[in-house]
């Protein structure tokens, strides 16, 4: 029971950052790996705002997405619209880039040691029991906002118009462009929209674990999850979260602890052997030899 | 450009053509042996690290600029040749005769591994699979040092303990790579990899086999990084899975990038660009008068400017250190005209 918590907790964790790397590669085909970066620099602005508008966690919660996502949109218009078009191999080098950048920027200003938004609030991880597990109250909080970004990202692509744009951006840009979408502005809200997600995620794991730069390697370790699942798709992200988060639970409880920083990559190298597109991936999509 | 002809095909493969070309090198390879008399121990050290740092890059060149397969696991095969020489030495005390031989190899095999999955992926899948393996050959580094009890790293002694020594035998080992690349670029191969990376289905179309094209690439470019990983355990005596983290990929990615794609002198010139780059960032510092307040810091600062530079030359110098000096070459040769 603890076992399957744990493994439901950590699909989350990895179901929440992995949206991001779906949004953007469904969208604008670049795989975005400064995504642990972007993941952190979420957490800290939420440190920031915390002790900014202390007193009043909800204001502060709220002014950390709204930033997390103007830091998506802000990345795209200052940096990735230069590289719409260029090489898969410079596209993804530049977000590889951002992603130094980013981590030099963000010791400069925050220093080395290790953070806790959470006390920030001036609120309390409890722990909570649910039968006869045990689940942290930031744990449970992953696993509801987790569904809940699902449902609305769902909802949004399905039913809205800028939802329905953004799938026609992402299956056949030229064509899109030429019915009157603007695909600068929908590439820049797929970025808007990863980033906050992402800025969730880092939030919480950094409410959770405290933020220092493991954070980095979590969202590293995400993206085989996206790459199971198949990159440009959001039920794929979900299955590939399951796969990897219980690969990764059931192996570090049975066999050796070590193994938690190498499972998620052996399973996608297993995967893009037999299967490259993913589990629910379109294969046409994909650029094969 | 004017009164010289090439006349058959040994002559438009030649690596040196004209006479003052030549009389050019003749001068450079005295510079170069000159080096070593000529400096003091810091820059002695950088060279070295630079004629180092150049055979994982021209390697590395041969992979991606020339036969266009893109691959994010450099780190990790620099890591197997490394912790085979390692391993070698502490468990057989095997000499650097044995060593280096098997750390290529090593390489070479798994260079076979890593180049499987690009005969089924490309682009960014295959960028992919092989960051995937340098994970798995970074977790098997470290589980041999916990294993065995070497938990801060294995100890390598070397059989050269002087810098200059070292200079010579660097700068050998790094010739002989170039002269092995540019031999290679010349022959059959490496006009097969330009094929493959031009367009697969045309290079097909021509007679080349992609697979034995891709694997070859793999297999050789890996073959070399081994080997440099090799001379890595030996000139720092010391190897340990710190060493090889994910940022090791990103510099000699950068290397590549900054010096020009396609062009083994563009690797030559990426490499002393990023050996110097953190040492020209302490100068600024420490003559801005920032040096003490960033000492602690002093490895984020690098982090941040090295990502500006690689940002800066993505988007702005695609074609690298090279398109630069080709453009100040054009430039004198066509002077007093305009060069389009």
């Amino acid at each position: 029971m603890q076992l399957a918590t744990n493994i439901l907790v950590l699909a989350s964790i990895y179901a929440l950052i992995c949206c991001g790397y779906v949004l953007i590669y469904r969208v604008s085909r670049v795989l975005s790996l400064a995504h642990g970066e972007l993941m952190m620099l979420g957490a800290y602005g939420l440190y920031a705002t915390a002790s900014l508008f202390s007193g009043h966690p909800l204001v502060a919660i709220g002014t950390s997405l709204a930033l997390a996502a103007a830091v998506g949109v802000a990345v795209y218009l200052a940096l990735m619209w230069r590289m719409t078009g260029e090489s898969v191999l410079a596209a993804v080098l530049a977000t590889i880039a951002l992603g130094i950048l980013l981590r030099g920027a963000m010791i400069l200003v925050f220093g080395t040691q290790t953070q806790h938004p959470l006390r920030e609030l001036g609120w309390q991880n409890a722990s909570l029991a649910i039968g006869a597990a045990r689940i942290s109250a930031v744990g449970l909080v992953l696993v509801l906002s987790t569904a809940l970004v699902y449902g609305g990202l769902f909802a949004f692509l399905r039913l809205s118009r800028w939802g329905i744009r953004m799938r026609a951006a992402g299956q056949h840009p030229l064509l899109a462009a030429q019915r009157g979408i603007g695909l600068h502005g929908i590439y820049a809200l797929a970025w808007g929209l990863a980033t906050l997600t992402g800025g969730l995620a880092g939030m919480l794991i950094a409410s959770d674990a405290g933020l220092e730069s493991t954070l980095v390697v979590i969202g590293l370790k995400a993206f085989p999850a996206a790459l199971v699942g198949g990159l440009d798709s959001l039920v794929g992200a979900l299955l590939g979260s399951l796969i990897i988060a219980s690969a990764e639970v059931l192996l570090i409880h049975y066999v050796d602890p070590l193994l938690s920083e190498v499972v998620p990559f052996v399973v996608l190298l297993v995967m893009l052997i037999v299967r490259p597109w993913g589990l629910l991936g379109s294969r046409e999509e994909l650029d094969r030899v | 450009m004017s009164g010289y002809y090439r006349t058959n095909y040994l002559e438009d493969v030649a690596l040196l053509d004209t006479r003052a070309q030549k009389a050019w090198f003749a001068l450079f390879i005295v510079l170069l042996l000159a080096v070593p008399f000529a400096v003091g121990p810091l820059w002695l050290d950088l060279a070295n690290q630079i004629l180092l740092g150049s055979i994982g890059a021209v390697a590395l060149m041969l992979l991606t600029g020339f036969a266009g397969q893109i691959s994010l696991g450099h780190a990790g095969l620099l890591a197997a040749g490394a912790f085979t020489t390692g391993i070698l030495f502490k468990e057989l005390a095997a000499p650097f005769w044995v060593t280096l031989p098997a750390s290529a190899a090593v390489g070479a095999a798994l260079g076979l591994v890593f180049g499987l999955p690009s005969l089924r992926l490309r682009g960014l899948y295959l960028a992919v699979s092989t960051l995937a393996l340098h994970f798995i050959v970074i977790h098997a580094g470290a589980e041999y040092e916990t294993k065995r009890g070497y938990s801060t790293g294995i100890l390598v002694d070397s059989p050269l303990t002087d810098a200059r020594h070292w200079y010579f035998a660097l700068l050998a080992a790094s010739t002989l790579t170039i002269l092995f690349s540019l031999n290679l670029l010349r022959s059959r191969t490496g006009r097969a990899w330009r094929a493959i990376h031009g367009r697969e289905a045309v290079a097909e179309a021509l007679g080349i086999s992609v697979q034995r094209a891709k694997l070859s690439a793999f297999v050789i470019s890996s073959a070399l990084t081994a080997v440099a990983g090799c001379l890595f355990a030996y000139f720092r005596g010391f190897v340990s899975v710190e060493a090889f983290s994910l940022y090791l990929t990103i510099q000699y990615v950068a290397m590549i990038i900054v010096g020009g794609m396609g062009s083994i002198l563009g690797a030559v010139l990426g490499t002393i660009f990023v050996v110097l780059f953190p040492h020209a960032i302490d100068a600024l510092m420490a003559a801005s008068g920032l040096g003490e307040r960033l000492s602690s810091v002093v490895f984020a600062v690098n982090y941040a400017a090295f990502g500006l530079v690689m940002i800066f030359f993505l988007v702005l110098e695609p074609q690298g250190l090279v398109g630069i000096w080709r453009r100040v070459r054009d430039w004198f040769l066509l002077w007093p005209f305009k060069q389009r």
